[in-house]
């Protein structure tokens, strides 16, 4: 993908096709809108108390962030500055909004029971953040692999996240129960409020601990 | 449903269904501006303030404009000025009167009352991106709340809100003082302790109950 980069770059062939790894790998890993930068906290603590809505979230994220990424980077040359926040909303506006009438015709169960988070994608920091920081500077194609990677870095934490919530607080995984039995009982803990607080606490803790001292400017 | 007082939804928002400990809306601004009392208070007052008049200009603009003629008939409600139903532009139109009246009162406080307009200065654009804003407006609509139902569970929300963020702010001052394990530093040992609080509220539960 990265090589196919269209002769309107400006920067040199090269570079890019080193750079799109590199924005991929940032955005997904070392620089992950969730875990390290704190970004998108809301949504991630709602939608996971169920592995298979988790997906769905991540799905929903990768999506709109790459095509408004594309779309803000495309009009970022005829964007003014002074309104060029209300351009941004209005792009992820128009994204989410496929995306959720989407949901709401192909999977009704899902829209119902992703409720209002579908549509407060609009106000996520994740994707405000990429648009603002990232598709404003650079030619489009690289921002849709900025975008896809950040979607994916948030996507999988919130599968992570998905994955013990459901497995801890019902025992199931993907509604096949496998953590059952007399030995083992539920946790409702999991799946309520204080559950998902908890859970992504730990997470972060843990991307913490493994990323070593360079987590240094998280503290408060 | 309906026939729930305003008083209750009121008192639910605050207490049983806390927008910040049991939906989980306003994270962001929760976990960025949570470090001391103050910052908190004004942060506070100037969502309970927002989010009380954009549910009341969300409710009115989509029972009065975005909501198809039949369906307001179904519903025993006024017919709405276009009669087409245009409720899948909801996101949109929400978000843009919510930046439309943050931008209104930023100028207007900024132009009545100086001293304010410094307090509360910086938080005033944060507040368009904070989600309780946006998911207020649409469990308003999710939860087909009524003109006094939807101002009741507005400023209960950010009353709740405002509560959740200061009780944190004065957590975090004094965990300043203790000694937290190095990769918990930060945001993970308020999550760890927002999970604590939510707990505590879980036992307001029997009280009211809105859904």
């Amino acid at each position: 993908m990265a090589n196919s980069q269209p002769p309107l770059v400006p920067c040199s062939k090269g570079l890019c096709g080193g750079k799109g790894l590199l924005t991929l790998k940032e955005g997904a890993w070392s620089n992950n809108p969730l875990a390290i930068q704190m970004l998108g906290i809301c949504s991630a603590l709602a939608v996971t108390n169920r592995l298979e809505s988790s997906l769905v979230m991540g799905a929903a994220l990768i999506f709109v962030s790459a095509c408004s990424n594309l779309f803000v980077s495309l009009l970022r040359k005829h964007t003014p500055h002074r309104i060029r926040m209300i351009a941004e909303v209005a792009i992820i506006a128009t994204f989410v909004i496929l995306f959720d009438q989407f949901l709401k015709a192909f999977y009704w169960d899902m829209s119902k029971q992703l409720g209002p988070y579908v549509g407060l994608i609009i106000t996520n920091c994740i994707v405000m953040g990429r648009a603002e920081a990232f598709a404003l500077q650079n030619p489009p194609l690289l921002s849709v692999v900025d975008g896809v990677a950040n979607g994916l870095g948030y996507a999988v934490i919130l599968a992570i996240i998905g994955f013990f919530r459901e497995l801890f607080g019902t025992g199931q995984f993907f509604g096949c129960v496998v953590l059952g039995g007399e030995w083992y009982t539920p946790n409702q803990l999991m799946i309520l409020a204080p559950g998902a607080f908890f859970a992504l606490g730990i997470v972060i803790a843990i991307f913490n601990a493994l990323r070593g001292p360079q987590g240094e400017e998280n503290k408060k | 449903m309906t026939e729930t007082s305003a008083i209750v939804i009121l008192i639910a928002a605050i207490l049983t269904n806390n927008i910040l400990l049991t939906n989980f809306l306003g994270m962001c601004s929760f976990v960025a501006c949570s470090g001391q009392i103050r910052t908190a208070v004004g942060l506070g007052i100037a969502v309970t303030f927002v989010l009380t008049m954009t549910t009341a200009i969300n409710y009115a603009v989509y029972y009065g404009i975005l909501i198809s003629a039949e369906e307001a008939a179904e519903l025993g409600r006024a017919a709405p000025l276009l009669s087409t139903d245009i409720t899948h532009l909801s996101f949109i139109v929400f978000i843009a009167v919510i930046a439309a009246f943050v931008q209104l009162v930023e100028m207007f406080v900024e132009r009545f009352s100086p001293r304010l307009y410094f307090a509360l200065g910086i938080f005033l654009p944060l507040i368009t991106v904070n989600c309780a804003i946006l998911g207020a407006s649409l469990f308003m609509v999710i939860r087909g709340y009524n003109f006094a139902q939807s101002v009741g569970f507005g400023f209960g929300a950010g009353v709740g809100w405002a509560l959740a963020i200061i009780l944190m702010a004065g957590l975090r001052q004094k965990m300043n003082y203790s000694n937290i394990p190095e990769p918990f530093r930060g945001v993970p040992i308020a999550m760890i302790v927002t999970c604590v609080i939510a707990m505590a509220f879980m036992g307001f539960a029997g009280m009211v109950a809105i859904q």
